[in-house]
C-alpha cells in the first residue's frame, strides 16, 4: 500500500500548494488580461497614457503573486524545498489543503473583477488623465479581499503542525 | 449586459471621446465670424483631411467616414449597427420608386454606405425583382410601387415607405440582445411618432392619415397621440406632459425650431448612460451617435454663418452635445 496511498498526506498538502498557486495565478492572468485590452485601447489612440494604464494593468497581477507565496510556504512546510519530505498523515494533508484554498478561491474570484474594475478605471484614466490617483482608489479596493484571504492561508499553513 | 469582448472596444472609445465637441467647443467655434473661420478652427481641432483643401462637403464626408473607420477597426459585431442604417435603406427605396415611377433621372440622390447601394435599388425596382430585398422590405416596396404608380400620391409613397422604415427600426430593437439598439429604436419610433403629430397638427391632416404614418410603440400612444394632434396643439402638449417626453411639451411652447432641437437632444439625452459602461456594444453606439449628432450640429453652424443668420438664430439650433 505504498505510493500515492500511503502518502497520502503528502498528496493532499500537494493539492494544496497547486490549487493556491493555479487558481491564483489564473484569476490574475484573467484580470491582467481585461484590463491589458483596455490598457491597448487607450495607448492606440493615446500613447502618453502608456505608464499609467500599465500600472493599471498590473494591479490584478498581485493574486498570482501571492498564490506563489503560499505555495512556497506550503512546500517549505511539508519539506519539499529541503529535500526532506516530512512525514503527514492525510488528516494533516488536508487541514494544509483547506488553509491552501482562501487564496486560490479569492484569487480567482479577485482577479477576475479587479481586472475589470481596472478596465474600467483606465476608462477614467483615457478621459481625465489627471484623475490618475483616484481612478487607481477603486481597483485597489478589489485588492483588500485577496490579501485578507492571503492572511488567512498563510496563518493557517504556518500554524498547522507536522511532525 | 456585461460582455468583456467590447473591452477593448470601449477603452479606446474613451480615448476618443476626448476629441468631442463639448459645450466650450461649440462656443470656441461660435465665436469665428466667418465660415472660412470655421473652417480654420475645425482644421486645428483635427478635422477633415490636412492635405485637402478647406471644404465644407468633403470635411464632413471625412468626419463621417472615421467614424466607420473607426468602428470596423474596434467592433466585434459590425451587425448591431445595422439598425442606424435602416433610415438611409428605405430612403434608396423611397428614391428609387420615385425615379423609376416618374421616368427621371437624380444624381446623388442615394446613400452608397449601405446594404444596398442606390445602383442596385435602382436595378431591383426597375426589373421589379423585390424579392432580392431584405424580408422586411419585399412588401412595402411593392405597396410603395403600386400606390405611386396608380395614384401619383408621393406623399402617400413617403408614408408608406416612412413607416415601414419605424417598423424595422422598432422591430430591429425588439430583437436585439443589447439594451442600447432597444432604447434606440424605442425613443426614435417615439420621437418620430411625435413629430408626425405636431406636422400633422399643423397642416391639418385626418386622423386617418396620421395613424398610416405612425409606428407603434411601447412609451407613447398613436391612438392617443393622433386623437390629441386631431384636438390641436394643447391636446397635443398636454398629453406629452403624461409621457416620458414631457420636455417636448415645452419645447413645443417655445418655437417649431426648439422643438426640433428637442428632438435631437432626446437621442442624445437616451445616450448618456453610456457614459458609464465599461462592457457592452452601448459606448460604441452611443459613440455613433454622438459623432452624428456633433457633424449635423457643425452643419446647423456653417450654414448659419454662410447664410449670415443671427448668433441667437444659430444658437436656438445648435443641439446638445454628448460630452
Amino acid at each position: 500500500m505504498e505510493g500515492i496511498w500511503g502518502n497520502l498526506g503528502i498528496v493532499y498538502a500537494l493539492l494544496g500548494a497547486a490549487a493556491a498557486v493555479f487558481l491564483a495565478g489564473a484569476g490574475s492572468a484573467i484580470g491582467v488580461g481585461i484590463a491589458g485590452q483596455a490598457a491597448s485601447g487607450v495607448v492606440a489612440e493615446d500613447p502618453n497614457q502608456f505608464a499609467k494604464v500599465l500600472i493599471m494593468q498590473l494591479l490584478p497581477g498581485t493574486q498570482g503573486i501571492y498564490g506563489l507565496l503560499v505555495g512556497f510556504i506550503t512546500l517549505s512546510k511539508i519539506g519539499l524545498l529541503g529535500g526532506s519530505l516530512a512525514a503527514i498523515d492525510p488528516q494533516t494533508g488536508l487541514m494544509i489543503l483547506a488553509a491552501c484554498l482562501p487564496i486560490g478561491i479569492v484569487g480567482l474570484i479577485s482577479g477576475k473583477y479587479q481586472g475589470m474594475t481596472s478596465a474600467a478605471a483606465i476608462g477614467i484614466v483615457a478621459k481625465k488623465p489627471d484623475q490618475f490617483g483616484k481612478a487607481m482608489l477603486f481597483p485597489a479596493m478589489v485588492e483588500t479581499y485577496a490579501i485578507l484571504a492571503l492572511l488567512i492561508s498563510i496563518l493557517s499553513v504556518s500554524n498547522i503542525s507536522v511532525a | 449586459m456585461t460582455d468583456i469582448r467590447y473591452t477593448y472596444a470601449v477603452a479606446r472609445i474613451r480615448a476618443l471621446e476626448v476629441s468631442l465637441f463639448n459645450k466650450a467647443a461649440i462656443d470656441q467655434l461660435m465665436a469665428c465670424e466667418t465660415e472660412q473661420q470655421c473652417l480654420q478652427f475645425l482644421s486645428e481641432k483635427g478635422w477633415g483631411d490636412v492635405n485637402a483643401s478647406l471644404d465644407v462637403e468633403a470635411m464632413m464626408e471625412c468626419e463621417e467616414a472615421k467614424i466607420w473607420k473607426v468602428m470596423e477597426e474596434v467592433a466585434v459585431d459590425m451587425s448591431v449597427f445595422d439598425v442606424l442604417s435602416y433610415p438611409n435603406l428605405f430612403h434608396n427605396l423611397k428614391a428609387a420608386i420615385k425615379e423609376v415611377c416618374t421616368e427621371t433621372e437624380n444624381p446623388g440622390i442615394f446613400y452608397d454606405d449601405c446594404s444596398i447601394s442606390g445602383a442596385e435599388m435602382l436595378d431591383i425596382v426597375r426589373k421589379k425583382e423585390f424579392s432580392r430585398l431584405p424580408a422586411n422590405m419585399v412588401a412595402v416596396a411593392q405597396e410603395a410601387y403600386d400606390t405611386l404608380l396608380h395614384t401619383r400620391d408621393g406623399q402617400l409613397c413617403d408614408v408608406i415607405i416612412d413607416k415601414a422604415t419605424l417598423d424595422a427600426v422598432y422591430a430591429a430593437g425588439k430583437a436585439a440582445k443589447d439594451d442600447i439598439v432597444r432604447d434606440y429604436a424605442e425613443s426614435t419610433v417615439a420621437i418620430a411618432d411625435i413629430k408626425i403629430a405636431v406636422r400633422s397638427q399643423k397642416t391639418g391632416k385626418s386622423l386617418d392619415f396620421m395613424k398610416r404614418a405612425m409606428a407603434e410603440c411601447n412609451s407613447i400612444s398613436v391612438d392617443q397621440l393622433s386623437k390629441a394632434a386631431l384636438s390641436g396643439a394643447d391636446a397635443i402638449r398636454e398629453y406629452l406632459m403624461g409621457t416620458a417626453y414631457s420636455e417636448g411639451a415645452k419645447a413645443l411652447d417655445e418655437s417649431s425650431s426648439a422643438f426640433e432641437r428637442w428632438c435631437d437632444n432626446r437621442m442624445m439625452q437616451t445616450m448618456q448612460p453610456q457614459k458609464y459602461e465599461s462592457f457592452s456594444v452601448g459606448p460604441l453606439f452611443a459613440y455613433v451617435l454622438a459623432r452624428e449628432n456633433e457633424i449635423k450640429t457643425i452643419r446647423i453652424i456653417l450654414s448659419g454663418k454662410q447664410n449670415g443668420f443671427s448668433d441667437e438664430a444659430i444658437r436656438e439650433r445648435v443641439r446638445e452635445m454628448y460630452v
